[in-house]
C-alpha cells in the first residue's frame, strides 16, 4: 500500500508536469462551464429541455468530459509510453508493473474528481446550477463512468504501439464518444434513435447516470449495466492483451 | 558456492536462435564476465538469468532458485540497456521511488554520490547527459542492496573518467560481497574488473576462463622491439629456445618469440654486456584473445 501510494503520487506529479494535458484535465470543464454560461439564453429555463436550463446540463456534461480526457486520451498516452522501457525496468524489481498501471490510473481519478469538483463549484458560485441532489447517486454514477471509460483507455494503452499512436487513437474516439455524451448538442434534444444509440456508448450511458442523480436520482439500471459492462468487456481484454515490453 | 547457474540454455526469436547453447556458473563475490560481439546472444543471456525472459530449452538457477521466483527481484539488481524512466522524473524521485520498492534499501544520497549524481538529483531525467542517465540506472540496480547485481554494457555512453569513476564503484561493491555479472563488449573493462569471463560468441560459449588465462590460452607470440648498444650477432638470439625470429629495422630490433622470452633475451644481452636501449614488449591482450576466439576484429 505503502509503494502504490508513492507511485500515485509520483504519477501525479508526473501528470501535472505536462502543462498541455494538466492544462486541459484540471481546468477545460470550468472553462466550458463558465464559457457556455455566460451566453443569457442559457441561463433561462427552456421548455426544449423540460424546463431546465441549457448550463444545468453542461455539470454533467463536463464532469464526462474530464474523464473522457483523461480516460481517452491521457491515460493510453502515458500506459503506452510505459512500454516503451520504464515497464520493464520495474519488471526487475519487486514491484509488479500491474501496480503502476494502477497507481496511473488512480492518479487520473484524482485530477478528474479536483476538475470536475472545480466545474460543479463555479456552476454552482457564478450560474447557480443546483448541486447533485442524489450526492450518493452522482458519485456512483461518476465512479462507474470513470471505471467504464478508463477500461477503455486500458485497453487502447494494452494494443497502442506508441504513446503517440496511444494518444492519436484515443483521440479518434474522443469526439464521437463525447458527441454521444451530449458535448455538442444535449442528449435531451436528441432524437429518440440518437438516444438509444447514445444509451449504449460508455460516456451517453454514462451522461445520462450522472445528470439524472443531478436532479435526484440513483443511476439507471441500463446505464449502470452498460458502463460496467465496459468495465468487464475491456478491462478483461486490456490484462489479457496487455503487452508489458 | 554458485549462485548462478546455467546449463544449456537455448532461446530463439521466431526461427533466429540469439542463444545456441550457453553453459556457465557464477561463484559467490566474483565478478564474472560475458563478452562478445553484438548479437552473440549476450544481453539474451543476461535477461533469461534475470527471469525477464523464459528460455525455450536448459535450466537456469540463481540462487538456488528459479529465475522467475518473484523472491529474486528482491536479491537481484538489473540495470538493462534498454530501460528508461519517466521523462519529466526527477533524480531525487526516481531514487526515491526506487529505494520505496525494498525492503532494506541502500541509502540512496550515498549512492548518488559515489555515482556523481549529488549536483543532478533535481534534474530531470530527460534533461540528463547519457552518461549520467547511465549513471541513475546503475543507482537504481544497486538501491536494493542486492546479492547479485547484473549490469548491462554498465560504461557504454560514459566518458573515460567516469568509466573509471564506475569501475571503482564496482570493485567497491564487490568488496561487500556482491556478485557482479557484468556484460561488456570492452576489453579494457572486462580485463581490469572481472574474475572470469565468458565469452560468447554466435549464441555459444566460445570460451570461459580468467583474463589472463585466455591471454595465455590462445599462445600468441611475443615482440621485443629494442635498440641494442652495440651491434648483436643475431645468432646468439636465434640460438635460444624461446626467440622465433629476428628481424633488423635499421637501429632496431625485433625479436618474435614465445614463453619467457624477455628473460631469455635480457640474460643473453647482460651476459654480452649489451644495454637494450627504448625496449618495448608487445604482448597479447585479451582484444588478441577475443580476435583469436571469435575470428573478428571488432566487438562492434
Amino acid at each position: 500500500m505503502r509503494v502504490f501510494r508513492k507511485l500515485t503520487m509520483t504519477e501525479l506529479r508526473l501528470l501535472v508536469r505536462e502543462p498541455v494535458s494538466a492544462f486541459f484535465s484540471f481546468l477545460f470543464p470550468t472553462i466550458l462551464v463558465v464559457i457556455l454560461g455566460s451566453i443569457p439564453s442559457f441561463r433561462t429555463p427552456s421548455d426544449d429541455l423540460g424546463g431546465g436550463r441549457v448550463i444545468d446540463l453542461y455539470i454533467g456534461i463536463a464532469a464526462l468530459l474530464t474523464l473522457a480526457m483523461l480516460g481517452l486520451q491521457v491515460v493510453p498516452m502515458v500506459l503506452a509510453t510505459y512500454r516503451e522501457g520504464i515497464l520493464r525496468r520495474l519488471a526487475t524489481t519487486p514491484v509488479r508493473p500491474i501496480l503502476l498501471l494502477a497507481a496511473q490510473l488512480a492518479a487520473a481519478l484524482i485530477v478528474a474528481v479536483v476538475s470536475t469538483s472545480l466545474a460543479i463549484a463555479v456552476g454552482r458560485i457564478a450560474f447557480d446550477v443546483a448541486l447533485p441532489s442524489q450526492f450518493a447517486g452522482f458519485v456512483l454514477a461518476y465512479l462507474l463512468s470513470a471505471l467504464g471509460v478508463f477500461a477503455i483507455g486500458l485497453f487502447i494503452a494494452a494494443l497502442a504501439p506508441t504513446g503517440k499512436a496511444g494518444n492519436s487513437i484515443g483521440t479518434l474516439l474522443f469526439f464521437p464518444s463525447m458527441f454521444f455524451a451530449g458535448l455538442w448538442t444535449p442528449r435531451e434534444v436528441f432524437p429518440e434513435v440518437l438516444k438509444r444509440v447514445s444509451d449504449f456508448t460508455p460516456l451517453g450511458a454514462g451522461e445520462r447516470a450522472v445528470h439524472e442523480a443531478m436532479t435526484g436520482h440513483w443511476p439507471n439500471a441500463l446505464s449502470a449495466t452498460v458502463l460496467v459492462g465496459y468495465l468487464v468487456v475491456f478491462g478483461v481484454a486490456a490484462a489479457r492483451l496487455f503487452r508489458w515490453s | 558456492m554458485a549462485v548462478i547457474e546455467v546449463q544449456n540454455l537455448r532461446k530463439y526469436y521466431g526461427d533466429t536462435v540469439a542463444v545456441r547453447d550457453v553453459s556457465f556458473t557464477v561463484e559467490r563475490g566474483e565478478i564474472f564476465g560475458i563478452l562478445g560481439p553484438n548479437g552473440a546472444g549476450k544481453t539474451t543471456t543476461v535477461e533469461c538469468v534475470a527471469g525477464l525472459r523464459t528460455p525455450d530449452d536448459g535450466t537456469i538457477t540463481v540462487l538456488g532458485r528459479e529465475p522467475r521466483d518473484p523472491e529474486l527481484r528482491r536479491l537481484v539488481g538489473v540495470q538493462l540497456q534498454e530501460s528508461q524512466l519517466p521523462e519529466k522524473l526527477t533524480v531525487r524521485e526516481a531514487l526515491e521511488l526506487y529505494s520505496a520498492f525494498y525492503p532494506e534499501p541502500a541509502d540512496w544520497r550515498a549512492l548518488a554520490r559515489e555515482l556523481g549524481l549529488t549536483e543532478r538529483l533535481g534534474a530531470r531525467y530527460a534533461k540528463l547527459s547519457g552518461g549520467q542517465k547511465q549513471r541513475l540506472s546503475i543507482a537504481l540496480a544497486l538501491i536494493g542492496n542486492p546479492r547479485i547485481a547484473i549490469l548491462d554494457e554498465l560504461t557504454t555512453g560514459l566518458d573515460p573518467q567516469a568509466r573509471r569513476d564506475t569501475w571503482d564503484l564496482i570493485e567497491s561493491i564487490r568488496d561487500t560481497g556482491v556478485t557482479i555479472v557484468l556484460v561488456t563488449h570492452f576489453m579494457e573493462e572486462a580485463e581490469r574488473l572481472c574474475d572470469r569471463i565468458a565469452v560468447i560468441d554466435r549464441g555459444k560459449v566460445a570460451a570461459l576462463d580468467t583474463p589472463a588465462g585466455l591471454i595465455a590460452g590462445i599462445a600468441v607470440e611475443q615482440r621485443l622491439r629494442f635498440r641494442p648498444s652495440t651491434p648483436v650477432d643475431d645468432t646468439l638470439l636465434t640460438a635460444l629456445d624461446e626467440v622465433r625470429e629476428v628481424r633488423h629495422h635499421g637501429g632496431q630490433l625485433e625479436v618474435i618469440g614465445a614463453g619467457n622470452l624477455l628473460h631469455a633475451v635480457t640474460s643473453v644481452l647482460a651476459t654480452h654486456q649489451i644495454i637494450a636501449n627504448d625496449l618495448r614488449i608487445e604482448q597479447a591482450s585479451l582484444d588478441d584473445a577475443f580476435v583469436r576466439l571469435t575470428g573478428r576484429n571488432e566487438t562492434e
